[in-house]
């Protein structure tokens, strides 16, 4: 159990610290090894399937069930530069803990989140998925490629980018630790980002 | 009752010109002046190549050789310390066959290199070399063949600004009063300094001027941000997060708006809070890290902690240099016009930098907090405010009611008030400033400005 444990991550933030930012930092440099990749198909598939679910819930709207798929204590990371850096020295896309996740979904369900009124229709293809092992037996980085095509505002357009998971196995399944979402155009003007992405 | 002045007859467009006269009124605006492409053309010489546009900030090219490349209006610009450490503002165009000399958004180089044919130029400008040179019979030496530059660029206090218009003020005239609130803005910095930090990148389908109107708008708060105030406020009983002193009456607020001339305004939201430190911080709404971060700076610094943790709260201030600068909470926003009918809005994020070491080793637990602090309003509210100019514009294609009004406060006595020096002000939820800013447009746009470019020698 951690030790900030004793705090509730849906109403305090006190995880979100210079520890944290180490480990996810140091989790998203120089895993993508050949040498660590997983083979295991039945591993793989089963990987696969937690972000084919993902995708899924995204697509339906079903954000408060997307929600459930995340450790308590989880990140959300859409940088906004390639490399991705230090997210105390820089701004991101978005850098949202488990409390501005529920937010999130929280503004979209108000009624009065005018970005989404009406709300996008998305369908999100996940490919290319790669899962590597780590240090520790119970945690995996798993790569994919994503595009996700959203109609809105009579027309559809195409967001592809390429996305990285840390998965804990912990209360019994695999839970998204942190997400780090790679938009092709992380670095360039977006039109309407309001849709988790 | 019918509106005979509408459709293609009407007189704003009789003639070889527009009569903007027609086209700007004491409480209203024509649509066209957001729709109509050659209005647009128009700005871009006679506003972006007119006044002091903003061109960078100096933390994005620190070192010299350093460059950046951006735009003047729609001229693309390499920005750049020279090796001498001049600071110029060159066209990114090869005076031989036009091309850009520079694709990259950021870097450093002493030199350019055409990719097309292979001239090359000093970080001057000047001309270097050009291949084979036997085929030619011109004199390289000639001026001509060094690349055009903005030839007035100045700081002030690390914004660059540049300005084609060899009959513009100074700088320092340009800005005018409006620097008072940039100083104040800086100086609550230690050194009086702040940093870029990458950006929230937006982009809009509507006209530039819908962000600009927006700029100083305290009466679209409660209405295009009401998913916003809602977030922010749902963990707390008393309702007192982020811009809630909105609610109620704002009118009647202690709040005010600046008009500073030149197209310069400001809205002061910090009279709304007690003067006390912890007064900026306490309406923040929640952010990453803030409980962590929090407790941190209050073990290290206890009663200087409320200091620290107000320079990663927001600065409740909007400060708005026309035609493309705002400085909004801790971002620097930057107004980029693409077309007639689309938008870049870039929110800079800026950091803390602490030269003097007056935070010591907690400046980057201040910037920890300070960067996700300024990743709320981008997400959360910016994307709806957007929305809404994208609904303007789409309104707009009717284009037979042609008046856009900006008349809120306007005919009531003793409300706004003007003093000696021009400065006029008014109630935060007043459009004002929309008025007398679009005023300057009108002047502008029917004053002919005298465009130079500058080459090396």
């Amino acid at each position: 159990m951690s030790a900030t444990a004793m705090h509730d991550p849906s109403k305090t933030s006190y995880y979100v610290n210079d520890d944290l930012y180490d480990e996810i930092i140091a989790a998203f440099t120089n895993w993508q090894r050949d040498d660590l990749a997983v083979i295991d198909p039945v591993e793989r598939d089963m990987f696969r399937r937690l972000l084919e679910q993902e995708a899924r819930l995204l697509d339906k709207d079903q954000l408060e069930e997307w929600l459930k798929l995340f450790a308590a204590e989880c990140v959300y990371w859409a940088p906004a530069t390639v490399t991705g850096g230090d997210p105390r020295r820089e701004v991101a896309i978005s850098f949202d803990d488990r409390r501005r996740m529920e937010d999130r979904v929280y503004r979209l369900r108000t009624g009065f989140a005018w970005s989404q009124k009406p709300k996008s229709r998305t369908v999100r293809m996940v490919s290319n998925v790669e899962v590597f092992r780590t240090d520790k037996p119970n945690v995996r980085m798993v790569r994919a490629s994503f595009q996700i095509c959203e109609f809105r505002g009579f027309e559809t357009r195409s967001l592809p980018g390429w996305a990285g998971y840390r998965y804990v196995e912990q209360n019994g399944r695999w839970e998204i630790q942190a997400r780090q979402v790679n938009l092709l155009e992380c670095d360039q003007c977006i039109r309407n980002p309001s849709i988790v992405i | 009752m019918l509106d005979k002045t509408a459709g293609h007859n009407r007189p704003g467009f009789n003639g070889p010109g527009y009569d903007y006269d027609y086209l700007i009124q004491d409480d209203r605006v024509h649509q066209s002046i957001y729709t109509d492409p050659a209005i647009f053309t128009a700005e871009m010489t006679h506003i972006f190549g007119a006044v002091w546009v903003y061109l960078a900030h100096e933390s994005q090219i620190p070192k010299n050789d350093d460059f950046i490349t951006t735009k003047l209006g729609l001229r693309p610009i390499i920005v750049l310390r020279d090796s001498d450490g001049v600071i110029r503002a060159l066209y990114n165009r090869c005076t031989h066959r036009g091309t850009t000399l520079c694709r990259l958004e950021k870097g450093s180089a002493h030199i350019f290199r055409c990719p097309y044919h292979g001239w090359t130029f000093n970080n001057t400008g000047k001309l270097r070399n050009v291949p084979w040179p036997d085929g030619y019979a011109s004199d390289f030496k000639d001026s001509k063949f060094n690349v055009a530059q903005v030839p007035r660029v100045e700081s002030y206090r690390g914004f660059i600004f540049g300005t084609l218009n060899m009959d513009a003020p100074s700088l320092d005239d340009y800005l005018g009063p409006v620097k008072g609130p940039i100083d104040e803005w800086l100086d609550r910095h230690p050194g009086g300094k702040i940093a870029y930090c990458e950006a929230n990148r937006l982009m809009y389908r509507g006209n530039w001027k819908l962000a600009y109107d927006n700029s100083c708008d305290g009466y679209h708060v409660v209405f295009s941000h009401r998913s916003l105030l809602d977030m922010e406020n749902r963990l707390v009983n008393e309702a007192d997060k982020g811009m809630s002193f909105y609610k109620g009456r704002p009118d009647s607020a202690p709040m005010y708006m600046k008009y500073f001339g030149h197209g310069h305004h400001f809205k002061d939201k910090r009279p709304n809070m007690e003067i006390k430190p912890g007064a900026m911080w306490a309406i923040e709404g929640p952010h990453p890290g803030m409980e962590h971060y929090e407790a941190e700076l209050r073990r290290r610094f206890s009663a200087r902690a409320d200091e620290a943790l107000d320079l990663a709260a927001s600065e409740p201030v909007n400060i708005n240099v026309f035609p493309n600068l705002s400085i909004l909470g801790n971002h620097i926003q930057v107004i980029e016009p693409l077309n007639h009918y689309e938008t870049n809005t870039i929110w800079y994020g800026t950091a803390v930098v602490d030269d003097e070491g007056v935070w010591g080793d907690a400046l980057p637990l201040i910037n920890a907090l300070r960067m996700r602090t300024q990743e709320g309003f981008p997400n959360f509210g910016e994307v709806d405010d957007l929305a809404n100019f994208e609904e303007i514009q789409r309104g707009l294609a009717a284009f037979e009611d042609e008046w856009v009004y900006m008349h809120r406060g306007m005919d009531i006595p003793g409300r706004i008030s003007g003093d000696a020096d021009g400065v006029i002000t008014a109630p935060a939820t007043d459009e004002m400033f929309m008025r007398e800013y679009i005023k300057e447009w009108k002047r502008l746009m029917q004053t002919e400005p005298n465009i130079q470019i500058k080459r090396e020698p």
